[in-house]
């Protein structure tokens, strides 16, 4: 099981063919209280870095980028109704959707977690 | 000058404090060709309140006010009697010099306002929610139909024949900038068109209005049905938000969303703005919806206190993505709707509409007893389209040399078409004198 | 993930603490009066207002059926003013204080203006009278016109717009139309800087094109090489809002204008910030093609809570015959109205009728007040009202750019580094101090922006009891009493409020009490 990051602060964890994306504790603090979370439809094709998600806190919207190619086989509904999930546990509860990877190989040019690490604190 | 209180003492010692020569030397980054020397050429200097009022005044006086002359105009704007109460507290500074409530704790007037008037709106046209108002019913038209486009993910609306030419136009306007499809069906003055026949696959919404421009009254609980079975919108168009005091509300219908004109309510003629447009939907829709939104909350020590929300649609937030480009509403215009309609209540807004109802059928059979006129509609509120034997214009025209305003002819709005057809709107204002006088008028006129 | 606004505080803070509200058993606290929902102080059967029976006669409502009830409630006319007066006592207004909103121009309201808007042969005026019996109003309309297109220099105007933001869509929508007109159909773009107003994406954006960012200087002006490396056949126009929204003067704007001219595009400009220059510098004269104008701004008409505004759009003569219909021309007979666009260039519709009447009446009234020798001294005192905010405040704030400004100041969060007490801190205790709070965190391209603009109508007295205030705040903030701005407001009729909440669980209108006896059902 690895976990990879994107520069745009996604994560994505993997598990065989399938992965789980969701947002990163650096971006739940930078957004805030968040309000609402818009997902993608089941069945949809991800294009990697494309939009893929919507995020928004009282006084910010973001949207999610797709860390990975896929389609998307499980969204978490649970956000729906309680999109603090995202702020009290960006890295699991507050998990966006599951996605069967089409293109792996683009894990490859993700950051791990330490890697990542180092990005945000050289970006701050 | 009057307004500016800085005297040339304070402004040499605030100068000394910036540490500048002059106030010209602050305007430094100004190229030095742009900067005039002095006041601008080809206007006036300074004017006191009499003058200006004077000025104004004699201005003013070359209009016939339509309150001075028996008037029977409608076509998307309504003179109504306004009680004396609405003006009086849409003056009040608290409200009239205010901004938009982004600092909820010094605003909670407003908001609350906000509040009851989204309340209210929703009430009226049998909707889930409404939002804090739009410019006009024209805009709220067609944010409504580009709402539609994002729900349904589908570029085509049809436009009802029955839809105010001038709505039908900022629409399509809006179409052809923004990028969709507004196919307007040809007019249609007695509501016989078939709309649901003409929803395709493509068809995002239906726009119809009720009562038509030329005053049909129709049922579209049909039409929701098949705009559903195709996965379309129903938009509902009322201009005239008094007649939802006695029709069945477009929610009731069925409607997706409703774009009205509010001006009925506590706002005056005033030429044609400003007016207050209203914009309501179904709960699922809310966050597809332009403009502002505001929502009950708590405070610190949980009081029950209101706030701007779901602020993420907006343009100052969303930027390029957001729903509309929206920023202004008609908070004033919205604040008189509102407490006119408080004013009726119940009672009053249902007891008004009839009275509207009742003065429109006297009025349809005077003018329909006038040799040569037909009424061309079944079913009517508060307006109706006659049929002439004579051009409508020139007969408005004479009605206007005999100091009588007697309606909009059909023409002005459909120009070089159905040039014999008049439109006729009667309110509460209109006495049994005024409604005598315009059909003796008219019969000399066409006579 | 891409963030395009600053996330700030919209919770309570934990550190708010609870305060000892009231203690009356009403809740109320002396002129602070608690008020109900209208809808909770209904009685059926009330009425405020008097209505003759209808005449009995049929109805002709086509085989409709008519509505059963509504659902409003009733309540007697000394009701509805108590309710509305009291909900208006909660409210912060120009007429009680200064309210130093940036990019906002909350001037004096003149009450003359209210007046003027109300003459029966401007406000009991319907829009489709006879145009023989609205000369007057057209007269206003024609009158308007003229003092708009001087003042701006340009050749042509339309007044139909009902606000900025519907200016700025009219402005793009003629620049499209002229390049089309041109069969240039290749241009997809528009730039606009990083400092903009959120309208001015959002409008490019609605018009169908992609909207590309143009980066800052290090003084807070647009980068003028940046600009130039991304003009091209492919770029249809850029928005620039001048002064910018950092309140400073665009001093390379001819250059600016030049280069996108040489582009092939055109200069729009955003004309949300003219009251610093207006009756000084004529927008023509800056290169610019088009602008609109907010009513509500500039030439004081009320905000009213939110609107009416209104934004007129003038034209150099580039642009000038694609203005939308309607417009009032000088004919024969007096004035006329042209309603419809025909075969001409006119590129449609923006509303129903011609435009905010009611807020061409205030304008022209307070346009008359000033004439241009008053319009000029406005110009030049709100200035140097913002530069002596700005002089008086440097010390203990921290400016993000170096003046002179134009009629706003803007400081960023820099002095507050280390406090734990942030911009929004800041804001909510200055309510307590009785002032209205500067703009808060926009323009975006400074960290925790605080965006003062006083305008002319404020005293030297008004500024001075303002400026001591935030030097007050600024210094207490230093002082690390981050416990008082947490609570802060505390004398306000709502502490802050939870727009969390607000936001997770919307509710946004009043619904009817479940009756008892269908919740005993249950």
């Amino acid at each position: 099981m690895t976990v990879k990051y994107t520069k745009d602060h996604e994560w994505v964890r993997v598990e065989g063919d399938v992965g789980t994306v969701g947002v990163s504790d650096f971006a739940q603090h930078q957004l805030g209280d968040v309000v609402f979370v818009e997902l993608p439809d089941v069945g949809r094709t991800l294009e990697k870095g494309k939009e893929a998600a919507v995020v928004e806190s009282v006084k910010a919207a973001s949207d999610v980028f797709s860390p990975v190619s896929g389609e998307v086989i499980e969204v978490n509904h649970d956000l729906e109704n309680e999109p603090a999930r995202v702020n009290t546990g960006a890295q699991t509860e507050g998990w966006f959707f599951k996605l069967r990877l089409s293109n792996p190989s683009e894990l490859d040019g993700l950051m791990d977690e330490a890697a990542y690490k180092a990005f945000v604190e050289e970006s701050n | 000058m009057r307004y500016l209180p800085l005297t040339e003492a304070d402004r040499q010692s605030m100068l000394a404090a910036i540490a500048a020569p002059s106030v010209d030397a602050l305007f430094r980054d100004v190229p030095e060709a742009a900067h005039l020397s002095g006041p601008i050429g080809g206007l006036s200097n300074h004017l006191g309140e009499l003058e200006v009022e004077r000025l104004l005044g004699a201005m003013a006086a070359k209009s016939i006010p339509a309150g001075s002359v028996p008037s029977f105009l409608g076509a998307g704007a309504y003179r109504h009697h306004v009680p004396a109460t609405v003006d009086h507290l849409v003056q009040r500074g608290e409200f009239l010099t205010a901004y938009t409530p982004y600092q909820p704790e010094v605003s909670q007037g407003t908001l609350q306002v906000l509040f009851e008037f989204q309340t209210q709106v929703a009430l009226l046209t049998g909707m889930d929610v409404a939002n804090a108002s739009m410019y006009d019913g024209a805009t709220a038209c067609a944010e409504a139909v580009m709402m539609a486009n994002r729900v349904t993910r589908k570029k085509k609306a049809i436009l009802s024949g029955g839809l105010h030419p001038h709505y039908r136009d900022t629409t399509t306007t809006d179409a052809r900038f923004i990028g969709f499809d507004a196919v307007a069906l040809p007019a249609d003055p007695e509501g016989v068109e078939d709309l649901a026949a003409r929803i395709d696959d493509k068809t995002s919404c239906v726009v119809v209005q009720n009562p038509s421009v030329f005053g049909q009254v129709r049922d579209y609980s049909d039409l929701a049905k098949a705009c559903q079975a195709k996965g379309a919108l129903l938009i509902v168009v009322v201009t005239e938000a008094l007649s939802l005091g006695l029709l069945p509300p477009p929610g009731e219908m069925g409607a997706d969303i409703v774009a009205a004109e509010g001006q009925s309510f506590g706002n005056a003629l005033n030429f044609g703005g400003p007016y207050v447009g209203l914009f309501a939907v179904k709960d699922k829709y809310v966050r597809q919806m332009p403009g502002r939104l505001c929502g009950e909350t708590v405070d610190a020590d949980g009081r029950r206190g209101f706030v701007l929300t779901l602020s993420t649609r907006e343009q100052h937030i969303r930027r390029e993505k957001a729903t509309s480009n929206i920023c202004t509403n008609a908070g004033l215009c919205a604040l008189a709707f509102s407490i006119h309609l408080s004013l009726l209540g119940e009672e009053g807004v249902t007891q008004l509409a009839k009275l509207n109802h009742a003065k429109a059928v006297q009025l349809a059979d005077k003018l329909a007893a006038v040799p040569g006129v037909s009424v061309v509609n079944d079913g009517f509120f508060n307006e109706f389209t006659v049929k002439l034997p004579k051009p409508a214009a020139g007969v408005v025209e004479a009605l206007a040399q005999r100091r009588i305003l007697g309606g909009v002819p059909v023409s002005r709005l459909y120009p070089g078409e159905m040039d014999d057809l008049l439109l006729v709107a009667v309110t509460e204002t209109n006495t049994e004198s005024d409604m005598d006088a315009f059909a003796k008028a008219l019969t000399e006129v066409l006579s | 993930m891409s963030m395009n606004s600053q996330g700030r505080p919209s919770a309570i803070p934990a550190a708010s603490g609870t305060d000892a509200v009231t203690g009356t058993f009403t809740g109320n606290r002396g002129l602070q009066i608690e008020e109900p929902l209208i809808f909770e102080q209904d009685s059926a059967g009330r009425c405020g207002v008097d209505l003759p029976e209808a005449p009995k006669v049929a109805s002709r409502l086509g085989g409709v059926k008519p509505r059963a009830k509504v659902g409003l409630p009733g309540l007697a006319e000394p009701q509805v003013v108590r309710h509305y007066t009291r909900l208006s006592q909660k409210n912060y207004a120009i007429d009680s204080g200064l309210y130093p909103l940036g990019s906002c121009t909350m001037k004096h309201n003149p009450r003359l203006n209210e007046k003027m808007a109300r003459l029966p042969g401007f406000a009991d005026v319907h829009p489709l009278q006879p145009e023989s019996t609205v000369q007057g109003a057209l007269e206003l309309m024609d009158t308007l016109a003229h003092w708009l297109k001087t003042l701006t220099g340009m050749a042509a105007v339309t007044l139909a717009p009902a606000a900025g933001a519907h200016g700025e869509m009219c402005g793009i929508m003629a620049i499209r139309s002229a390049h089309e007109a041109k069969g240039d159909t290749g241009r997809t773009k528009i730039l606009v800087p990083e400092s903009a107003h959120g309208t001015n994406p959002a409008t490019a954006a609605a018009c169908g094109y992609t909207v590309e960012s143009i980066p800052a200087t290090a003084d807070g002006r647009v980068d003028l090489d940046a600009l130039k490396a991304k003009l091209g056949p492919d770029v249809a126009g850029l928005m620039l809002t001048n002064p910018n929204t950092c309140g400073l003067f665009e001093r390379e704007i001819l250059a600016i204008a030049e280069a996108v001219h040489g582009a092939g595009a055109y200069f729009y400009c955003d004309g949300a910030n003219f009251n610093a220059i207006v009756g000084r510098v004529r927008p023509a004269d800056l290169g610019i093609d088009v602008m609109h104008i907010n009513l509500h701004k500039t030439f004081s008409t009320p905000h009213g809570g939110g609107g009416p505004g209104s934004g007129p759009v003038v034209f150099a003569e580039s642009l000038a015959p694609y203005v939308p219909v309607p417009y009032v021309v000088h004919g024969a007979d007096g004035f006329q109205l042209v309603e419809t666009a025909g075969e001409g260039p006119a590129f449609g519709r923006m509303k129903a009728f011609h435009g905010q009447m009611g807020m061409f009446t205030r304008a022209l009234s307070y346009m008359l007040s000033h004439g241009a020798d008053g319009l000029w001294q406005a110009s030049g005192d709100a200035v140097l009202n913002a530069n002596y905010v700005m002089a008086r405040l440097q010390d203990v704030m921290t400016a993000s750019f170096e003046g002179p400004c134009m009629h706003e100041c803007l400081f960023d969060d820099r002095f507050l580094k280390g406090t734990g007490v942030t911009t929004l801190d800041i804001a909510k205790a200055l309510i307590d101090e009785g002032f209205h709070p500067m703009t808060m965190y926009f323009p975006l391209v400074v960290h925790g922006a605080l965006l003062i603009e006083p305008t002319e109508t404020e005293s030297k007295a008004g500024l001075d009891q303002f400026i001591d205030a935030l030097r007050s705040l600024a210094e207490r903030a230093k002082s690390g009493d981050v416990a008082y701005f947490q609570g802060a407001p505390r004398l306000t009729p709502r502490r802050r409020l939870d727009e969390t909440a607000a936001a997770r669980k919307p509710v946004l209108r009043w619904v009817p009490p479940v009756p008892a006896e269908a919740l005993a059902a249950e």
